[in-house]
């Protein structure tokens, strides 16, 4: 009887520590890493049209238009499935909470950049200062979500 | 017995007097500040490096709103939370009613009008650096500026630090003279007087000791960031990698060599030194580029 005690409470151990490394180890949720690549996906092209607007690189017409109609193309996947609440305060993610508290907000916010991407989009073709129009219009728009909805990095 | 009471009672006095004397609040020398003109053109390009719109304006204004000094914007930390008031030109609501004197006390030596001092979350221990033409044309561009007649709420912050002479014995302690690196590259001079004086940027990219005080030992090395999420970056060389150009480009259009953009209290930061000259963004970058690297 002691020792089938024994056996079940380290069984009960065993588990519960199995659980635990299980937990600690495991799989970045797809969404976190969704996420992730989204914006890796929007810096490419925010680069692109950056290094002309910072005078980096040659203004290209047909390169901007290209990374700004990407750029649009980005702004209309909608967000609704991206952001789950239980991805909420992962250690791999510097989402604030702020995010899950004000989820009108923050769709606010991601549809302002969806909008100033489209203008971009838009002038993008009319030449270098009418790039750095748009540009600085989407910019804003990085920013004020930023502010408000991501944690400092570590 | 009666002689030992009058020594006690004496000491007690003396004592107090010290304490009353060390934690007083020191006007500037009137002298320092009499008759200045000042320029409200060059003062708007201090207004924007000074960062006054990113603490006093309301929470997320945007465009011309952040020219509107309402106040509100809550700023927590380990002593409580303390609430921006507005400083806008409405004579009750905010400090339309000051002399230019009375806001240059406040913006150098953190005194007001009435003598109190005010917390150190107001960064004038930064701004006491600052040279006092910039202040005069500062003042003469504030009353161009719009009034606003909300009161915010005041202070939440619990005994003892509810005790405003506590902030005198604070100053006597933490308030220092002086700049904190040499220099002797012209830009580098001048990038150290926009970071050290206007900026106030090490109020928090620099660590605190446990009564609040910049650790100058650890001058610009980073420090949690005080909102409670994450930290604040180091700005040393041993920490922040980008040359002077991707430096100067990032407090401009606020994103980094890779793309990335800003975040936190620093989106309002580069939205107000994108209103100011690309030399002086330039002279940032070179003085950070010039700091002793700390980890």
């Amino acid at each position: 009887m002691k020792l089938s005690n024994l056996a079940i409470l380290t069984a009960t151990i065993t588990g519960v520590a199995a659980a635990g490394f299980a937990a600690s180890h495991a799989r970045t949720p797809a969404e976190i890493a969704a996420r992730k690549g989204q914006m890796q996906l929007i810096s490419v092209h925010m680069g692109v049209i950056g290094n002309m607007a910072r005078g980096n690189i040659d203004y290209d017409a047909a390169a901007a238009q290209e990374a700004a109609d990407n750029l649009a193309a980005i702004g209309m996947i909608s967000q609704t499935l991206l952001w789950p609440e239980d991805t909420a305060g992962h250690e791999e993610s510097r989402a604030l909470p702020a995010i899950w508290e004000d989820r009108a907000g923050f769709d606010a916010a991601w549809d302002d950049f969806s909008t100033a991407t489209v203008a971009l989009q838009g002038v993008a073709g009319d030449g270098l200062d009418a790039l750095r129009g748009g540009l600085g219009g989407v910019g804003r728009t990085c920013g004020t979500c930023h502010d408000t909805y991501r944690a400092s990095a570590n | 017995m009666r002689r030992l009471v009058l020594v006690v009672s004496a000491l007690v006095l003396i004592g107090g007097g010290a304490v009353i004397w060390l934690t007083r609040a020191t006007p500037l020398p009137p002298e320092s500040i009499a008759g200045l003109p000042g320029d409200a053109a060059r003062g708007e390009d201090v207004f924007w490096v000074a960062g006054c719109a990113s603490c006093h304006a309301a929470d997320g204004a945007e465009g011309a709103a952040r020219l509107i000094l309402t106040g509100g914007q809550r700023f927590p930390s380990d002593f409580g939370t303390f609430v921006a008031p507005n400083v806008s030109t409405h004579p009750e609501a905010g400090i339309g009613d000051w002399t230019f004197a009375e806001f240059a006390n406040a913006v150098q030596r953190g005194v007001s009008p009435e003598g109190a001092h005010y917390y150190p979350a107001f960064p004038y221990t930064a701004y006491a650096l600052a040279a006092p033409q910039d202040i005069a044309d500062l003042w003469a561009f504030w009353q161009g500026l719009p009034a606003a007649d909300t009161v915010p709420p005041g202070h939440d912050v619990g005994f003892p630090f509810s005790l405003r002479s506590g902030v005198g014995v604070w100053k006597a302690l933490f308030a220092q003279d002086g700049f904190q690196v040499d220099a002797d590259d012209p830009e580098v001079l001048r990038g150290r007087y926009l970071v050290e004086a206007l900026g106030h940027c090490a109020e928090c990219h620099t660590p605190r000791t446990a009564l609040g005080g910049l650790d100058r030992s650890q001058w610009m090395a980073g420090a949690p960031d005080p909102g409670g999420s994450g930290r604040v970056p180091g700005l040393t060389p041993a920490t922040l990698t980008w040359s002077q150009d991707e430096i100067a480009q990032y407090l401009n259009d606020g994103f980094t060599p890779d793309f990335d953009s800003v975040g936190g209290h620093m989106v309002s930061v580069v939205r107000n030194l994108a209103e100011t000259t690309e030399a002086d963004r330039r002279a940032i970058a070179a003085y950070l580029k010039a700091l002793p690297p700390r980890p």
